[in-house]
Formats: C-alpha cells, structure tokens, sequence
C-alpha cells in the first residue's frame, strides 16, 4: 500500500483515537443486572436518624475510605428559635462516633446524614476534563480511577461537599451509592447497618418500590434544590436551616 | 479540627487548589497582556512602544512555555494528561486547556515571533560557528530567503497572526476566568464578570511586567530608557488598570447591594481570613497606590527620573496586586464552607510538590528562559544583528 505523506498525516491522528478506544476496553459484565432497568437514588427518613454514625462506619469498613475523608457523614443541627438562617452544626470526624450530648435545651436538635446526591444533572460530572467521571445509565455517578487525571475541578464543583481527592490513590473518590453492592441485588453498606432504617435504596424504576407511595404521602425535599442539579438523595421532613 | 471556625463539611477542610492554582491564572495573564502590549505596536500601529515589541513576545513565549507546569505538578496522574487533548469531555470547560494552549503557544507567538526574527536568524546562521551555527540553522527550518519579497510576505502573514492573536490573548485568559467563573456552587467564583476580569487584569499585569523588563533590561545593559516609549506604556498601563479596577468594584458593589445567601459567610471572610491578601496587598497596596502614582504622571510634569522611578515602583507593585488577586480568587475560594458556616486555613508547606519552594522556581524559571531567548534572540532593536549583509 502506497501512503502519500498527506495521507499519513490524516490517518495517524484517526489511528490514535481508535487505539484509545481499544485500550479503554469494555466495561466489566454483571450477569442478571440490566444498566437500563434502574434509576438509583436514596431516601434519608430525617426524623428517623439518631446520629448513632453506624452508616459512616460501614461505609468506611466497605470502601475503604481513608481517614479524615468521607463518602458519607452525619451533621447534627442546632437550630434556636431566633436564628433559623444560622444553625449551629457539628460533624466530628464525620459523627463516625456519633456526638457530644447537646449543651442546651434551648431550640431544635437533629440530625442530617449527607451523602453523594448522584445528581442527574450533576456539575461534577460536567466539568470533569477527560470525561472520569459519568453518570452510568442506572443513575449512580461514579468515578473511573484508572482514567481520572486527579485535578479537582470535580471536588470544587460539587455543591454538596461530597468529593475528596483520595490521599493514596490521587484521584478523585466519593460514594459509589455501594455499586458494587447493589448491582448484586443487595442494599448499599450503610442502608444494611442504618438501625432505624433512616436511610433506604430506592430504585426509581422500579414501580413496586416503596418510595412512589412514600413520596405520594411524606414532605419530600433535596439539598440546595436552587442548585439544579437533579438531586436523587431525598430528604423527609428536612428542615430549612439544612445547608 | 486546626484551622477551623465553624462548621465545613468534612471534605472541604483541606484545600485541593494550591498555590500553583494561583500561579496558572497569574502567568497566563503575562502572556496574554505581554502580547497585548505587543499587538499595540504591530496592529495599531503605535510606534512608541516599538522599542519593546520583541521583547513583550519573548516575554509572552517565557511565560507560555513555563504555564503548563504548574498545572502538572498539581494533578494526582500527570502522566494521564495527554488524555485531554484525546478524549477531551465536551462539557468540561477545563477539557479545552490543551487546545486554547496549543493553539496559542504554536499558531500565535512562535509563529509570529519566529517571521519577525526569521531574517536575523537566517543573518545569524550565516555569522556564527560551530554549535550556536546549528542551532540558528535549525531555526530557520530551511527557509532562508531574505529577499525583500520574501520579508514584505513575512511582514504581511506576520500582521494577520498578530490580528488573530489578539482575540486568541482574550480567549486564552478569558477562558481560564471562564474555569472559574462557570462554577455555580461556588458563590466567590460564579460570575459571568470573571472571564471579562480576568482578561483587563491580565492586560494590566502583562503591560506592568514589560514596561518593569524593559525598564531593568535596558539598567542592566547600561542603556538610556526610551521614555517616549515608557511614558506609553504607562499611559495604557493606567487606562487599561482603570477598566480593570472598575470592572472589580462594579463585581463587589453587586455583591454588597445584592446580599444574596452567601453574602455574610464571604463579607466575614474578606474582613477576617482574606483581610490582608484582599484589602490590604490587593486593593491597597496593589491598586490604589499604582492607580494614583499613574494618575500623578498623567497630569503632572515631572522630571525624568521621578517618571522612571514611580513607573518602577507602580509597576512592581501592580504586579504584586495582580498575584494577590489571583490568589484571593483561588485560595480565597476555598476558604468558606459551601454550607456558608464556616472556614478554613490555607497551609502551605516549603518544600512539598506543591510548596512555597517549586511556586518561588515556578515563578524564577520564566526569567531564566526569557534571559536564554534574549541571548539567542537579541530584541534590542538599535544593536540588532548585521544589518548590512542582509539589506
């Protein structure tokens, strides 16, 4: 075959990009779970928390979270009676111990569990330079760790505080709503070791979950919804001092 | 928790932005104001400011070749990306960095700068020996026709890069405003004014760095300052420092009138954590004692060397306002909890990857490639290379 040198240059770039493609391989089958069947999302039953930290030790436990990092944690609001816009919050050590006992009597005390929100429209994903980060076609955003570039563009357009950079791995992590978990048909870490049942997986999709009725009866509320960005992380009777 | 006041959300209490995040933004603006300055010349065709034309490019070059670094020694995989310029995300903003530098860095100033020189280099092949023979031979990438035609084409395709470039400046700098400003959850970043901010501070702090270079270039070589050409530049520096200085006021005034929900979370953070870098070295130190030193020379007759020595001092401390901007934009952005209750501490280490120690040799290595340039690329234009073997 005779290539003129025009004809080289044109194709080499061609030829790169489907070797990139070959590289990136295809993604790991999980047999018996269809992608397009679910639309995941989680319900935090907010009265129902006691701030025990149980979720945010089993989270830790099953993804190896690094220390001082979290893909979940629990904040206890203290909101007084006269300031509603400037709660009083505290998170030690993301509530992994659960907390201090309140110091005053005075106004509302509760408790907050905050977790990746696996927006629909989510900025982190939309920002991210080589595509690491993506919404699966279930609904979970999840971070490819072979492919990110460890820039925290990510980490600084998430609203909601939910990304770090992995200090050994260098790249960025956040909660993987347990994919690995609920591919298999079981519930995410900190769902299973919730003692109240404050936090429930729920799959959109799914019409015989309980959360369409659960939705139908309750005041049902997500983070920052000025925000816009298609929080799936539904809140119960949240109160309006929540950030 | 050290270094917190109030409440952050866990994730947030290290910073991920550093201070080679400050120094990206900081010495892309050069580039682009360095060649903004040397459009000024070429394009609009203002003569007084041809003694610096070679060197706001050389200047442009040093800068460009050294702004990748910074941004590679911060990622957790360097190694990864080239992955942006082969599946570059369509939605990121940050995805286009590789082309907009590409683009920049190889269609606008080395092309541009290699035309301009090309009949020097050519000159030069001829004159030297040995070494620096082969490396001007490979410069001038075989083209060694210095015929008057020849030079009046360079002279020509050399205007149309320098009109493309001008927009390629704005676009270069606006888009790195444009990273930030594009980022709703951050209330001290999400501005549609950022890119715009971003381009006339990078204008002001390119011009400031040139006319400080030429000034110091020309006492190092024990040669007279063209003042004609000083006293321009000047007079740009202050106009184009007034627009700037406008454009950020009319971003704070917005902020204080509007008060939206983040208002008091950033209002006690400018009057506490962001005090000194943002008031004091910012907005005092590093623009109004510039802005008036300028306007004194605008309406003033002075004297010659109270004329060199204001433009040196405003100069520097222009420059000096232009980093503290850049670093209360992007330390400053990271400072308050996006829960609005709290803030952190910005520690940064010596001798760290990204430490006080590599930003200082980040911003020393501009210098260095700028010296070795001008020995190969003499921009003086009075001592230029031999005039007469090629006319």
């Amino acid at each position: 075959m005779n290539l003129s040198r025009r004809q080289i240059l044109v194709l080499l770039p061609a030829a790169a990009v489907a070797w990139k493609a070959v590289l990136a391989g295809t993604p790991e089958e999980a047999p018996n779970y269809s992608m397009s069947d679910h639309w995941w999302g989680m319900l935090i039953d907010v009265p129902k928390c006691i701030g025990c930290g149980n979720c945010v030790r089993a989270c830790q436990a099953e993804n190896d979270v690094p220390d001082g990092f979290f893909r979940t944690w629990v904040e206890r609001y203290h909101v007084t009676d006269t300031n509603m816009t400037n709660p009083e919050v505290i998170s030690p050590d993301g509530g992994k111990e659960g907390f201090p006992t309140a110091a005053e009597d005075a106004g509302k005390y509760f408790f907050v569990p905050k977790l990746c929100n696996h927006c629909a429209d989510s900025p982190c994903t939309q920002v991210c330079p080589v595509g690491a980060t993506f919404v699966s076609p279930d609904g979970v955003v999840l971070v490819d760790p072979k492919y990110c570039l460890g820039c925290a563009y990510c980490v600084q357009a998430c609203p909601y505080g939910c990304r770090y950079i992995h200090p050994e791995k260098k790249v960025a992590d956040k909660c993987t709503l347990c994919y690995h978990r609920i591919t298999k048909g079981l519930t995410t870490a900190c769902a299973e070791n919730c003692p109240t049942g404050a936090r429930q997986l729920v799959d959109l999709k799914n019409p015989h979950d309980p959360i369409h009725a659960f939705l139908k009866t309750h005041s049902v509320q997500v983070l920052k919804p000025q925000m816009a960005t298609g929080a799936k992380v539904y809140y119960n009777e949240l109160d309006g001092s929540v950030r | 928790m050290g270094g917190v006041e109030g409440f952050m959300y866990p994730n947030e209490i290290e910073l991920h932005w550093s201070v080679l995040i400050v120094l990206y933004p900081f010495i892309t603006g050069l580039v682009a104001g360095a060649f903004i300055l040397a459009s000024l010349e070429r394009v609009f065709r203002v003569d007084a400011v041809k003694p610096t034309y070679r060197l706001a490019l050389l200047t442009a070059l040093s800068f460009l070749l050294v702004a990748p670094l910074p941004l590679q020694l911060h990622l957790g995989h360097p190694e990864r990306s080239p992955e942006m310029y082969f599946t570059p995300h369509s939605t990121s903003a940050m995805a286009m960095f590789g082309y907009v530098y590409l683009w920049y860095l190889m269609a606008v100033l080395v092309f541009e700068i290699w035309l301009d020189y090309r009949r020097d280099i050519v000159l030069l092949a001829e004159r030297s020996k040995g070494i620096v023979r082969i490396v001007y031979r490979a410069m001038t990438l075989g083209s060694t026709n210095i015929s008057p035609r020849a030079l009046h084409i360079d002279e020509r395709v050399g205007w149309i890069v320098t009109l493309i470039g001008i927009p390629s400046a704005f676009m270069l700098h606006g888009y790195v405003g444009f990273i930030f400003g594009s980022i709703k959850a951050n209330p001290w970043w999400s501005s549609p004014l950022m890119p715009v901010v971003f381009i006339f501070s990078a204008m002001v702090s390119g011009i400031a760095c040139v006319m400080v270079l030429y000034m110091a270039t020309a006492k190092l070589r024990g040669r007279n300052i063209d003042m004609r050409c000083v006293d321009t530049i000047a007079m740009y520096l202050f106009y184009t420092f007034i627009i700037d200085f406008s454009l950020e006021m009319l971003d704070l005034i917005h902020r204080v009138y509007e008060a939206d929900e983040s208002f008091r979370s950033l209002n006690f953070m400018v009057h506490t954590k962001l005090y000194f870098s943002h008031i004091v070295v910012q907005i005092l130190c590093g623009t109004l004692v510039p802005l008036v030193l300028l306007a004194i020379t605008q309406v003033v007759k002075l004297g010659e060397v109270v004329r060199k020595r204001i433009y040196a001092v405003a100069g520097l401390l222009t420059l000096m306002g232009i980093f503290a901007m850049r670093w209360n934009v992007v330390i400053g952005g990271q400072l308050f909890s996006k829960s609005y209750l709290g803030y952190t501490t910005y520690k940064v280490g010596l001798v760290s990857r990204e430490g006080m120690l590599v930003a200082l040799a980040l911003s020393l290595l501009p210098l260095l490639i700028l010296w070795v340039l001008i020995k190969l690329l003499p921009p003086w234009p009075a001592e230029n290379v031999p005039a007469e073997a090629g006319d």
